[in-house]
């Protein structure tokens, strides 16, 4: 008889518990005009859910984005506004 | 210097974790593992993050991550080392990411042989002075007069425990205080730490919007403001010397306690109190401020 074991190992994957975007109440919107392209909100960002393309300008992943807010509060020129959803 | 376009655009905490909205930890957790990359090990003992990278067969971070027991994270981590010195792997920096009740309660027997032993450890320890995942239950980082399940509903009537200068006595190398507020400041002591031999101590102070009743987009405000008021003064100690890396004017500790509901009970006379005990912290501070504490171990 064969014995299978298992090794409680997990594996590193985007989305681990689902897409979390569906808690958000709130979205960030970013106004590319007004973006200065500081990074502030890549930095702050707790779910790695603003993405820094290759110029350094920003956009939000709205699959995982749970929407807290930070990234419009720290912005220092005020380009992320938060709409409700819906 | 680290600076925000310097930051690795690699991200090792991936999108999609378990985290409440506007977690200070998880901004604190992202800025030291692109800071310190691909090449390290995490040990986490049971706290907020063993939660928040989710289900096996499944996790958020990307770099390997011992989960231990409660009280066990500075051992595991010990251990961890020596098997690594065994191999002769160098350059892979072995992290210990704890929570405050992880280290200031239940894991400090852990953590204190761990720095009388010299292993080569980054502890970090992320406050969110409470037991958080488990229900908001106060632990020995909880700051006077806040409010927890387990408190009297007046708040704690007891004092913060000055966790950093208890490791600045065991005579390891590099002890340090951040905010998730600051990440880059963090950065940079990471960055400072991971070059010294020994273990290195950073207590990090982690807003959570869950724990300290406030609205989540104000984790980063939060996170400053106990900088500026003086409540978590940034310092370093290194080497037995100490060194006050921000010296801000002080605002009103009020202006801290203002947007938090956990303080929302504490009376007028409470505040006037904590302010006094602030005011006499920061004048000792500003006192050691260059001044050898210890004497080179």
């Amino acid at each position: 008889m064969e014995v299978k074991i298992y090794l409680p190992l997990s594996s590193p994957t985007v989305g681990a518990i689902g897409k979390t975007g569906l808690w958000r109440v709130f979205k960030p919107v970013i106004d590319q005009e007004k973006c200065t392209k500081c990074l502030q909100c890549w930095l702050f960002c707790p779910d790695a859910s603003i993405k820094r393309a290759e110029d350094d300008s920003v956009s939000v992943d709205y699959e995982y984005c749970k929407g807290c807010g930070i990234c419009s509060d720290v912005c220092p020129v005020g380009a992320i506004e938060m709409v409700k959803e819906g | 210097m680290m600076t925000v376009k310097k930051l690795s655009r690699e991200e090792l905490l991936l999108p999609g974790h378990a985290a409440c909205p506007g977690c200070g930890a998880m901004i604190a957790l992202r800025t030291m593992l692109k800071t310190l990359g691909r090449r390290t090990i995490l040990v986490i003992p049971a706290c907020c993050t063993s939660v928040i990278q989710a289900l096996v067969p499944k996790t958020s971070i990307g770099v390997p991550v011992l989960n231990i027991a409660f009280a066990a994270s500075g051992a595991a981590a010990s251990g961890v080392v020596e098997a690594l010195e065994k191999l002769r792997r160098k350059d892979i920096n072995v992290v210990v990411w704890a929570g405050d009740g992880g280290t200031a309660d239940i894991g400090i027997q852990a953590l204190s042989g761990a720095a009388e032993r010299k292993n080569n450890i980054i502890y970090i320890c992320y406050d969110n002075e409470a037991y958080m995942n488990t229900g908001i239950q106060r632990s020995g980082a909880t700051p006077y007069g806040a409010w927890t399940t387990t408190t009297p509903i007046k708040g704690k009537t007891e004092f913060k425990k000055d966790m950093p200068m208890i490791m600045a006595a065991h005579g390891i190398p590099y002890v340090a205080t951040a905010s998730a507020g600051f990440p880059l400041d963090f950065a940079n002591k990471l960055l400072k730490a991971s070059k010294l031999k020994g273990l290195k101590y950073i207590h990090l102070l982690a807003p959570c919007p869950t724990g300290w009743r406030y609205d989540s987009k104000l984790t980063v405000r939060l996170g400053r403001l106990a900088v500026w008021t003086w409540m978590w003064p940034l310092f370093e100690v290194e080497h037995g010397v100490f060194k006050l890396t921000l010296k801000p004017k002080p605002r009103p500790v009020k202006e801290f306690l203002e947007p938090q509901g956990r303080f929302r009970r504490m009376t007028p006379e409470e505040i006037e109190l904590l302010q006094k005990w602030v005011d006499q912290r920061r004048e000792l501070l500003l006192k050691m401020d260059g001044a050898r504490l210890f004497p080179q171990a």
